[in-house]
């Protein structure tokens, strides 16, 4: 039961709107692309991919999606990639295709330190523990070699919830109205819902 | 949305912004770069492009150009939190400070129009009193101007973005009727009328430019929310599709996709043109007048990186406060959770406001707030979320789905002028070899009582309303300040009408002049400001004055 994801609108997808007016081409396209493009890895190394891919598992656990996880790090490596994301950084912390690289080598550093493997070998208990510290700030100073570790926990997270939430398959489990152009929405009030809104559990 | 490196606008057209046809466009006046134009004006966001507005209709040759791209919003703007990323300024730069601000979506646009084509389009008048914030309320600094000098110019461009706002505004100063009427709540700003009216605030339909009934080509807004990220329906009054097509109409030429690299002077201390980097190619425009119009970072940065033997700290530059003075608005919130579906991602995110404390002046604080409702989209809920409660895991995805439960306020805090909170070069250049902004950000103590403040009354309010299991945002909004105007060459960069004390040929119009950064959203005092410049302007012409 701790692993259980209960979505209040377990019958809605924002996908079935995609030919009803809420959906307009150019958005029909990018989202296209997002679901049948996804990429290559590109810039990390096998193995830093693979750490990667491990922290993104802990950070958004998928337990209910066990053959259909919504893809992460693909797009995680493609930012790296292409340098993208949102240009500025703080003075304290590298430059994201240096800090990242460098992050999560000392994430696999600090497991191997404490736990003799790679951190993509631990448990997810560890994994969490581990994660917890990075989190805090509370690190090996020689590991992390000057990086800011709660800095760069707090980008990979915000970058993985930018890739996690961006996908049509968390839209429809929160419950959001997802693309909504050029028909928008008519009922706005308290406990107001237009037909082509999510219908909670109780709703016929 | 397809990212567009390639300019439109030239050889006579101009995108029409108001066609489902993708390549439908508008003629467009065009000059030679070696032309010596009237204006060439760097920037065309709510202070740049409204000032070309009003200079091209006041029968100047204007030029303005843009970094960004020209888009069309009717067939580019999809509705996506993530494929709207182009519209954000995120060139390379570098933060700093006790409390370094977070830049890119969150206070910048690059493209025609500016942040302006994904602002919440909350539309306020400054307090008359922060106009002479020193003189009359003892602290921080006064502005040149007073608001009588600029009511009317808030009044024209509430016109031109025919604001849909309250027939009786219940804050400040008597004023016409908004040109359109009022929108009405959603669930989430009734949260808010429900909380102030619990708690004894009064509060109001916020002032919004997005049309509550037809304009032009436009239907009214159809309330779906994906406001912050650009409307692909037009319904949003952006300067993109106000004052560009204006501009474009009286003779103005936009070139998009050109980014200023330097302004160049001449013999006699005047500026003789800009430097600009189209097309692979770095080009030159001439020009009687050089107006900066870069925001509250890109314009320091531009005069900065605009020295030469003669100005060797940078253009505008002999106070020494290009780049200081420079505010964010405190934008902390408190969220909570309502028994009732708020599903607050439909309609305009910001729909009502308190402005109490913005007008009663028993604090322990200078300065003011506003509180407003809100309405995130997923992506910045969840970052948000994640950033202020700690939260990841299965114990955040859980959390989120009650997205559509969630209801809260955030404010528009002012911060006070300071000298330290500033923009520099860094040491490093970008793409384009251009020297890298670092922007220097700290609160000060009385900022933080402001903030200490404004959380105590917004949970007071959403626990009236029935708000549970609360939790506090931090955060800022919004860029002022920078390149100030003032009455003293030695304490400003600026006069009142945006000219520079040094260089009588070079002009800054938008956010930077601010002195002050009031409690309320600034983009429609950019778009006054510049209305009032653009008249001034004309009126020294006439003068013999320019």
């Amino acid at each position: 039961m701790t692993n259980e994801i209960r979505s209040p609108y377990p019958h809605y997808d924002v996908l079935d709107k995609w030919d009803s007016p809420s959906w307009n081409d150019q958005t029909r396209d990018v989202v296209a692309r997002r679901l049948r493009e996804v990429p290559e890895r590109r810039f990390l190394s096998e193995h830093l991919y693979a750490v990667l891919d491990v922290v993104v598992a802990r950070l958004v656990p998928q337990p209910d999606r066990p053959d259909a996880a919504v893809p992460i790090t693909p797009w995680l490596d493609h930012r790296l990639d292409t340098d993208g994301g949102e240009g500025y950084r703080k003075e304290s912390v590298p430059p994201q295709r240096h800090a990242w690289p460098k992050g999560l080598s000392a994430l696999d550093g600090e497991a191997r330190a404490r736990h003799g493997v790679s951190f993509t070998e631990i448990g997810p208990e560890q994994q969490d523990a581990l994660l917890g510290r990075v989190q805090q700030g509370d690190v090996d100073a020689d590991t992390w070699d000057g990086l800011p570790a709660a800095a760069f926990f707090s980008d990979v997270l915000s970058a993985t919830l930018g890739v996690y939430y961006a996908h049509p398959a968390a839209w429809s489990e929160i419950g959001f109205g997802g693309p909504a152009s050029p028909r928008g929405y008519v009922r706005l009030g308290p406990e107001g819902r237009d037909p082509w809104e999510a219908g909670k559990r109780s709703d016929p | 949305m397809t990212s567009s490196t390639t300019p439109r606008a030239q050889g006579g057209r101009a995108p029409d912004v108001f066609s489902f046809d993708p390549d439908a466009c508008v003629p467009m006046r065009t000059y030679a770069d070696d032309d010596e134009v009237d204006f060439v004006i760097v920037g065309t966001g709510a202070g740049g492009g409204t000032l070309a507005c009003k200079l091209a209709e006041a029968g100047f040759r204007v030029v303005a150009l843009d970094a960004g791209p020209f888009w069309r919003p009717l067939t580019e703007f999809a509705s996506d939190e993530r494929a709207q990323g182009d519209l954000y300024w995120t060139d390379k730069r570098i933060t700093a400070g006790d409390d370094p601000l977070e830049l890119g979506s969150n206070n910048s646009g690059k493209g025609v129009g500016g942040s302006t084509v994904h602002f919440t389009m909350v539309s306020l008048r400054f307090r008359p009193d922060w106009f002479q914030s020193r003189s009359r309320l003892g602290y921080a600094l006064d502005w040149p101007i007073t608001y009588d000098d600029l009511a009317p110019y808030y009044a024209e461009a509430e016109d031109a973005l025919k604001i849909a706002g309250p027939v009786r505004y219940p804050w400040g100063p008597p004023r016409g009727r908004y040109p359109y009427r009022p929108h009405e709540p959603n669930a989430s700003g009734l949260v808010l009328a429900k909380g102030c009216e619990r708690v004894g605030y009064r509060w109001a339909s916020v002032p919004l430019a997005t049309v509550s009934a037809p304009r032009g080509k436009a239907h009214p807004c159809v309330y779906r929310g994906f406001c912050v990220v650009g409307c692909s329906t037009n319904a949003k009054q952006s300067v993109l599709v106000t004052w560009i097509p204006r501009a474009i109409a009286a003779g103005a030429e936009v070139r998009d996709l050109a980014h200023v690299g330097q302004v160049e002077m001449g013999p006699g201390g005047r500026a003789t043109g800009v430097v600009y980097h189209r097309d692979g190619a770095w080009c030159r425009q001439r020009a009687k007048n050089v107006v900066v119009a870069g925001y509250s970072i890109e314009t320091p940065r531009l005069l900065l990186n605009s020295a030469t033997g003669a100005f060797p700290d940078g253009l505008a530059n002999s106070s020494g406060l290009v780049g200081r003075g420079l505010m964010a608005h405190a934008n902390d919130g408190v969220y909570g959770t309502m028994d009732e579906e708020i599903r607050w991602y439909k309609g305009p995110p910001v729909m009502t406001l308190s402005e109490h404390w913005n007008y009663d002046d028993d604090k322990d604080f200078p300065g003011g707030y506003a509180f407003m409702s809100q309405g995130p989209l997923p992506i910045s809920w969840a970052q948000s979320v994640a950033a202020n409660r700690g939260m990841w895991g299965l114990d955040l995805r859980r959390y989120l789905l009650d997205y559509n439960r969630m209801a809260g306020f955030k404010i528009v805090g002012e911060v006070e002028p300071q000298d330290g909170n500033r923009v520099e070069l860094a040491g490093h250049e970008d793409a384009l070899g251009l020297k890298v902004p670092r922007v220097t950000f700290s609160y000060s103590e009385n900022d933080k009582k402001l903030k200490r403040h404004a959380r105590r009354v917004m949970r007071e309010a959403l626990e009236a309303a029935g708000g549970r299991d609360l939790w506090e945002a931090d955060g800022t909004a919004h860029l002022m300040g920078g390149c100030r105007m003032g009455s003293d060459p030695a304490t400003s960069v600026t006069n009142a009408d945006g000219r520079t004390w040094d260089v009588p040929n070079l002009w800054v119009c938008d956010g930077s002049l601010f002195p002050t950064g009031g409690g309320v959203n600034p983009s429609l005092t950019i778009q006054a400001l510049a209305c009032r410049i653009g008249d001034r302007i004309a009126t020294m012409a006439r003068s013999g004055d320019l």
